[in-house]
């Protein structure tokens, strides 16, 4: 039963995967921005969590629930002021600026901050486990996989659903033509990158619950939440969720081997893919 | 040849000259400072070619900085080799790793690209630091006394004086000066040929150069593999200066992409005097904030994004638009227009 065991856990860490590559899957389908300081976001958004947490003394779900237009309207403002700027087709400026974004952010929150790994501490339901047939499953993981997929669902609703979702579309379509429809493309990228922002603070929400962190761990998620997009196929949301699973899985299953294996196991994973269906699994965009 | 040209040519041999002498007339710490210098020199300037002037944005250089001092340290630990022929030798097996990592992240377009070579990397560093034999994920350290047995130290050491250690140190400095002037003298050629005309060509516009019998992947494969070289050579050389490998250090992300990022974007991205500039600012900054600890990296992380937002060409675009002088010019003049007898007389034109 271990390797049922093992797969429960991989399909569980994916859920965390799926978080971490929404909000990057989001950004790069309305406006084909490659993000490359999503991870350090992600971590953002945990320490936002955590300092929200040491000043009202509430519990971390709720303190999440405060930083959420926190980080929104930091979003808005990272858009509007700096990723807006440097759109276009030349596709050197943005990955400048959000590589050096990037690097930015970590060295100021390893200043403010220190080095020091954090958690965010759940209180007594950490330790809860939910027996399902033969496994026991933490209740905090099952419920990072449950956020994860209400997320990708919410985010498909509003997309397909809503008059904001249809603007999103349209602009993602054309952006010169949508102007003509009263549609301003600068002020709907700063929205996608505000909810973008609210889904890396869920992502962190789970992340600080589960393990520590630390500013400098921000790198690897990125290079997760990326490989989660490219095998699930860009611009595909549900595909996103699907290519969290595949890194999950193949990094517990990685791990059940040789513990050192694990992150090279998913890496394994993302080139095996890109080998052999280099669009991905479930492709939609074409680019 | 006018007094422009003249003056540059005689300015660049005086800083030659000048930086040729350093480990005869400067002391040991100013040698091993403009050791990094020229060092993150060479790694500038090879990324500069891939993003500058190839559309390669490649966050994935660590990954031949890193092969080449593993390699390095094998062929000294192992083979029994001399250091600066393991450097070569890492050089070498850093282009030979450019070829499976070209076949992947070639599949990768634009921007996805970056990403896709920062993958590859990660890739490298977790089975490099399953290599048992050179110390796994601890690392392992140079045997005591290679770099005093290393060829040319003796010579340099009876000629200079002074310690084994600091002659060591002359012998790696003169040949990371020579490593940086191959470099510029190379990167130069290549870009003033047919080959480099193609390849501004392909970054300006794909399908114009299609249009005209460029093959841009062969083009880009083969800058990817020539930078991957002279980084992997580069590698190798920083290591031997350092003395001691470890996975986290030898592909460092932040230490040979970075800062390798930054220093190009502020001096001028795509321009070949702009990694100069870049090294020089770079080299100005560590002095005057040496005790700030990461302040230093947090500001030249904002001067290149502030750089990439209101001044693209980066320092040296900034001065060449203002002066109109460019002592390294990369265009070429355009071919002259038909004249009015030409069009007129088409027997002349099919002769």
């Amino acid at each position: 039963m271990i390797w049922l065991d093992t797969l429960a856990q991989g399909i569980l860490l994916g859920g965390l995967y799926a978080l971490f590559a929404a909000g990057l899957s989001l950004v790069f389908g309305i406006m084909r921005l490659v993000n490359l300081a999503h991870g350090d976001l992600i971590v953002l958004g945990a320490y936002v969590i955590l300092v929200m947490v040491s000043v009202t003394g509430l519990n971390p779900f709720l303190a999440a629930t405060l930083a959420l237009p926190v980080m929104f309207g930091f979003g808005m403002l990272l858009q509007t002021h700096l990723f807006n700027r440097v759109l276009g087709e030349d596709i050197l400026p943005p990955l400048l600026v959000t590589f050096g974004l990037s690097v930015v952010l970590q060295n100021v929150l390893l200043e403010t901050f220190s080095a020091d790994s954090q958690k965010l501490s759940m209180g007594p339901v950490e330790a809860v486990g939910v027996p399902l047939g033969p496994v026991t499953l933490g209740l905090v993981p099952l419920a990072t996989l449950g956020c994860a997929v209400a997320v990708i669902a919410a985010l498909n609703l509003l997309f397909y659903r809503t008059k904001l979702g249809r603007a999103f579309r349209a602009t993602s379509d054309d952006a010169t033509t949508v102007q003509l429809m009263g549609i301003y493309p600068a002020r709907i990228f700063s929205v996608a990158t505000g909810i973008a922002l609210m889904v890396a603070t869920l992502a962190a929400l789970y992340l600080g619950a589960r393990a520590n962190f630390d500013p400098t761990i921000g790198p690897a998620r990125l290079l997760y939440a990326f490989e989660a997009v490219i095998i699930g196929g860009l611009g595909s949301l549900w595909g996103t969720l699907a290519g969290g699973l595949v890194i999950g899985v193949a990094q517990a299953t990685g791990a059940a081997i040789r513990p050192e294996w694990q992150i090279l196991a998913g890496h394994a994973a993302f080139v095996a893919v890109l080998l052999f269906r280099p669009r991905g699994l479930f492709p939609r965009a074409n680019d | 040849m006018d007094r422009k040209t003249q003056l540059t040519i005689l300015t660049a041999a005086f800083a030659f000259v000048l930086l040729a002498a350093v480990p005869v007339i400067g002391s040991r710490a100013l040698v091993q400072d403009l050791f990094g210098v020229l060092t993150l020199l060479v790694l500038a300037l090879n990324w500069n070619m891939l993003a500058g002037f190839s559309g390669l944005v490649s966050v994935g250089q660590q990954a031949f900085v890193g092969i080449g001092a593993y390699v390095m340290f094998a062929c000294v630990i192992l083979l029994g080799l001399d250091p600066l022929a393991g450097v070569l030798v890492g050089g070498l097996a850093a282009m030979a790793l450019a070829v499976p990592m070209a076949a992947f992240a070639f599949r990768l377009n634009g921007a996805y690209f970056a990403i896709g070579t920062w993958v590859a990397a990660d890739i490298v560093r977790l089975v490099t630091s399953q290599w048992q034999a050179l110390g796994g994920g601890t690392g392992t350290s140079l045997p005591k006394g290679t770099t005093r047995e290393m060829i040319f130290v003796q010579p340099v050491k009876d000629l200079l004086g002074g310690s084994s250690a600091a002659a060591a140190d002359a012998v790696t400095y003169w040949v990371a000066l020579a490593l940086a002037v191959a470099m510029l003298g190379i990167s130069y050629g290549f870009l003033r040929s047919r080959r480099g005309l193609a390849l501004q060509a392909v970054r300006d516009n794909v399908e114009a150069a299609r249009s005209v019998g460029i093959d841009p992947l062969r083009l880009k494969a083969t800058v990817f593999l020539l930078t991957a070289f002279g980084t992997g050579l580069a590698g190798g050389l920083i290591f031997i200066q350092i003395t001691r490998v470890t996975p986290e250090a030898a592909f460092s992300v932040i230490d040979w992409t970075a800062f390798v990022i930054f220093v190009t974007v502020i001096g001028g991205i795509g321009t070949l005097p702009g990694p100069i500039l870049g090294v020089a600012v770079f080299y100005a900054l560590e002095r005057l904030l040496a005790d700030y600890g990461t302040a230093y990296l947090i500001l030249l992380g904002l001067i290149g994004m502030g750089v990439m937002l209101f001044a693209r060409r980066g320092l040296w675009g900034w001065i060449a638009d203002r002066t109109g002088f460019d002592p390294l010019p990369l265009s070429h003049r355009p071919p002259a227009p038909p004249s009015f007898t030409d069009l007129s007389d088409p027997v002349t034109q099919r002769s």
